[in-house]
């Protein structure tokens, strides 16, 4: 019998959630049924952990219905869900690192003795019982964060599944496992699946996906994209669907505000040259060039190391190993101010968080790198900011009540022309861009993607991450292609193209 | 018609607005024609001076601490460092009372860098590593001076008691103070870096800021300050007590800060506000008391203004 003839244990039926602006699903229908592993993906944005805060109960649904076990449910609170037998294991283990793995493994109903005092010995012998299950061999009697990162998790969902759940949600469980603790995860997911729980598997690892998977729902927009049996899906077809491009679709050029027709320059010494950047679980030893003028365009599935490379090149993310060097010299590690001394710095996707300074002005805003610049033995020049000020408010065109309205007071467009401003305010020979024109309108999209373009033909130097395939393609003159934290191939010239990325994306990892 | 909802619905946030940039000075100017019109022999020159004089020390330590909690930090051992300021500055008063001040002000500064080392390169919650200062370093002021000593330096004490046309010279040093504040926060880079910084930490480190030091600089700053404030003071008792001088003088900072309308999330400082905060606690318990109202009133009503600024300044969306 298919396991999908089963009815299903936990099924979302059309469900919406709207947030301030934004439709985050938007009638997502999905069923869970006994026995089965099922994959969720999708890219940033997608509603993938709008749909699992609904499933847990953190999110109440605006609208649809959600059945768990044949009959309604609404989940008021996270703690209802998991008590219902909807447990969530995260990326980041739940626990309590100072106690025991037993008492961790039964907290809340350890074997009581007579007057309530727990008994140690019946804890220690059914806390063994249960991870040997799982063939998890560990000493139960050593505190928790004695164990690896791994060997945490394993207990965390011994945990769960041994407080009866009936579903069990992972969201990107491996971002920090070792290949050997991977195996032994699956080991736990394929006794799941004997024992019939539901598990819903959330991860970009492809290879990891089609390893232990049976099904799979791919959400895009906050809707469902498809939803089959992952064994008839082929990668690149996955690939298609999450990236929402349809394979063998010849579009015509145009559509961005890229022109694209920058000669060539491969004789030009780089500006940007990175060695080997390694980072444990995060990067693998990735190699980028970027020559004067040229923009070169980092492609790959959420997750596989994008925004993390352009972080090692300016020094925001500690590394383990690797080397970047700006016009041939080499920067100081793990300095953000060096790099930008150097001339390299990065424009961030999360505008909110590491752009703008919503208690400042839009003149303070553009001002702020440069100050150093604008400023006689620390004390500012507020006519040198001004010319600053006025010139890039002119050039980007950014618009504002005037100089001095709040910068968390514009659209997110201008906000990121702000962003743009204070880099261009210190000229860089090199900017690194993550996601320049994600959120913001079409209007103010053109003009940023034009603005890429005249820079790199003034011989700026760019490396653009786009999760807009068309935009990374029409943008860029060099593609490097990256997953799980290394590069697995480089495009150029008639190479560049959507149906190449995606295939590159999609060959087979080593594991 | 879409243009006059907007103007119609305008005017609320405006006089909003103004609450927040002015209240506290309009609260200031109330409370003096209040004082004026009904309490007797309020203009006298010498009960002006002693509000201006007791309040001193509070307003130099709060400008600090005004620049600390831009950076969304907090500095408790604004009181403890000033007692260790009072035992350092009879301890080395054998020396000339400038010297002595050198030292005590280094003393401040050293207070000042631990704790700034402590918040800006291991990481340590500023309440925290203040709060290890506040008890550490009064420790060390009891352990320097065990108890209250007298001294008899004629500069130390002129200090502390002399007048340069009619305004005492301790006011003096710390309107002069503000004027510098004022300009380290308006016109200097540094002063821009430590509002960017308590604004958006992550958005300054990643536009190159160097937000460790400018961290560090702030603490020191504070402890400077608070140094300062503590060899004023001493010079005014003619006494130096590490075992209560500055006690609960970080509250009375913080809330002078508060009520200037600096918010505690960072981002944003307000000099002469907080100059104006402290003033406004100090002639509210002044007032009540001369129209016979106990201490615990002035309390009551004190909590009250806190409340309303903290009200005023919270975030508007």
């Amino acid at each position: 019998m298919r396991r999908t003839d089963l009815e299903a244990v936990l099924e979302a039926k059309g469900i919406s959630k709207r947030f301030p602006g934004v439709l985050a699903l938007d009638g997502v229908s999905l069923a869970l049924h006994p026995g089965e592993v099922h994959a969720l993906v999708g890219e940033n944005g997608a509603g993938k952990s709008t749909l699992i805060k609904v499933f847990t109960g953190v999110y109440r649904p605006d609208g649809g219905e959600l059945r768990y076990q044949g009959r309604p449910a609404a989940f008021g609170t996270p703690m209802e869900a998991q008590h219902a037998g909807i447990s969530t294991i995260y990326q980041e283990v739940n626990l309590v690192p100072m106690m025991s793995v037993a008492r961790n493994l039964l907290l809340g109903r350890e074997p009581r003795g007579r007057f309530g005092v727990i008994d140690a010995a019946a804890m220690y012998a059914q806390a063994e019982r249960v991870l040997s299950g799982y063939g998890i061999d560990t000493d139960v009697r050593r505190p928790l964060r004695d164990l690896g990162v791994g060997a945490q998790q394993m207990v965390a969902l011994a945990r769960a599944v041994s407080v009866d759940a009936r579903v069990v949600i992972m969201d990107e469980p491996t971002s920090s496992l070792e290949p050997r603790e991977v195996e032994t995860l699956f080991g736990v997911i394929r006794k799941l699946r004997e024992d019939g729980i539901a598990v819903m598997y959330v991860s970009h690892r492809l290879d990891e996906l089609y390893q232990v998977c049976e099904r799979v729902t791919v959400l895009r927009d906050g809707r469902v994209a498809h939803t089959g049996d992952l064994a008839d899906l082929e990668r690149i077809e996955l690939i298609s669907l999450m990236l929402g491009r349809e394979l063998g679709q010849v579009r015509s050029r145009g559509l961005t505000e890229f022109s694209r027709d920058r000669p060539g320059d491969g004789e030009r010494a780089p500006v940007v040259e990175a060695r080997g950047l390694t980072r444990k679980h995060v990067l693998d030893g990735v190699d980028v060039t970027v020559r004067p003028g040229e923009v070169v365009g980092l492609g790959g599935l959420l997750g596989a190391g994008r925004t993390e490379t352009a972080k090692a090149i300016v020094g925001a993310l500690p590394l383990d190993g690797g080397q970047v060097l700006v016009t041939g010299l080499p920067l100081r590690a793990g300095s953000t101010s060096a790099a930008i001394r150097a001339g390299v710095s990065m424009l961030p996707e999360d505008r909110k968080a590491e752009g703008i300074i919503p208690t400042l002005s839009v003149r303070e805003n553009i001002a702020l790198a440069a100050l150093p610049t604008l400023a006689r033995a620390g004390v500012v020049s507020e006519a040198k900011i001004d010319r600053v000020v006025e010139i890039f408010m002119r050039r980007l065109r950014i618009k504002a009540a005037s100089p001095d309205q709040l910068v968390s007071e514009l659209s997110g467009g201008n906000q990121q022309k702000v962003l743009l401003a204070r880099w261009l305010a210190i000229r860089p020979k090199a900017l690194l861009l993550d996601e320049p024109t994600r959120g913001i309108d079409v209007g103010a999209k053109a003009e940023v993607q034009a603005l890429i373009d005249e820079l790199a033909g003034e011989g700026l130097g760019v490396l653009l991450i786009s999760s807009d395939l068309e935009e990374l393609v029409e943008g860029a003159d060099r593609i490097l292609v990256l997953r799980e934290g290394a590069v697995v191939g480089e495009l150029s010239g008639d190479e560049v193209t959507e149906e190449r990325i995606m295939a590159t994306i999609a060959e087979q990892g080593d594991g | 018609m879409a243009e006059l909802t907007v103007r119609a619905a305008a005017p609320k946030p405006r006089v909003y607005a103004w609450v927040q940039d002015y209240g506290v000075y309009a609260a200031v100017l109330a409370l003096l024609l209040f004082n004026v019109l009904f309490t007797p022999h309020f203009l006298d020159v010498a009960n002006f001076r002693t509000q201006l004089v007791q309040v001193t020390p509070i307003v130099i330590v709060s400008l600090g601490m005004a620049l600390v909690i831009g950076t969304q930090g907090i500095d408790l051992s604004v009181g403890s460092v000033m007692a260790l300021s009072a035992a350092l500055v009879v301890l080395y008063l054998g020396y000339g009372w400038v010297p002595a001040l050198a030292v005590a002000l280094a003393g401040g500064a050293l207070a000042g860098l631990a704790g700034g080392a402590l918040v800006a390169y291991i990481g340590v919650q500023p309440i925290v590593a203040t709060l290890a200062l506040l008890v550490g370093v009064r420790g060390l002021a009891n352990v320097l001076v065990p108890q209250l000593v007298e001294f008899r330096s004629p500069g130390l004490i002129a200090l502390g008691s002399s007048s340069v046309a009619g305004i005492p010279v301790i006011v003096l040093v710390a309107a002069a103070l503000t004027v510098v504040m004022v300009f380290l926060v308006r016109r200097t880079t540094f002063g821009r870096q430590v509002v960017a910084i308590g604004g958006n930490r992550p958005a300054s480190e990643l536009s190159g800021l160097p937000v460790k030091r400018v961290l560090l600089i702030v603490y020191v700053i504070s402890g400077l300050l608070a140094a300062l404030a503590g060899v004023l003071a001493t010079a005014r008792l003619q006494a130096s007590d590490p075992t209560s001088l500055g006690q609960f003088i970080e509250l009375s900072a913080i809330t002078a800060v508060v009520v200037g309308g600096t918010p505690l999330t960072g981002g944003r400082i307000r000099v002469v506000s907080t100059v104006m905060g402290a003033l406004l606690m100090q002639l509210l318990a002044a007032t009540l008391i001369k129209h016979n109202l106990p201490q615990s009133w002035t309390q009551m009503v004190q909590a009250v203004i806190i409340l309303a600024a903290v009200y005023a300044t919270r975030e508007r969306r």
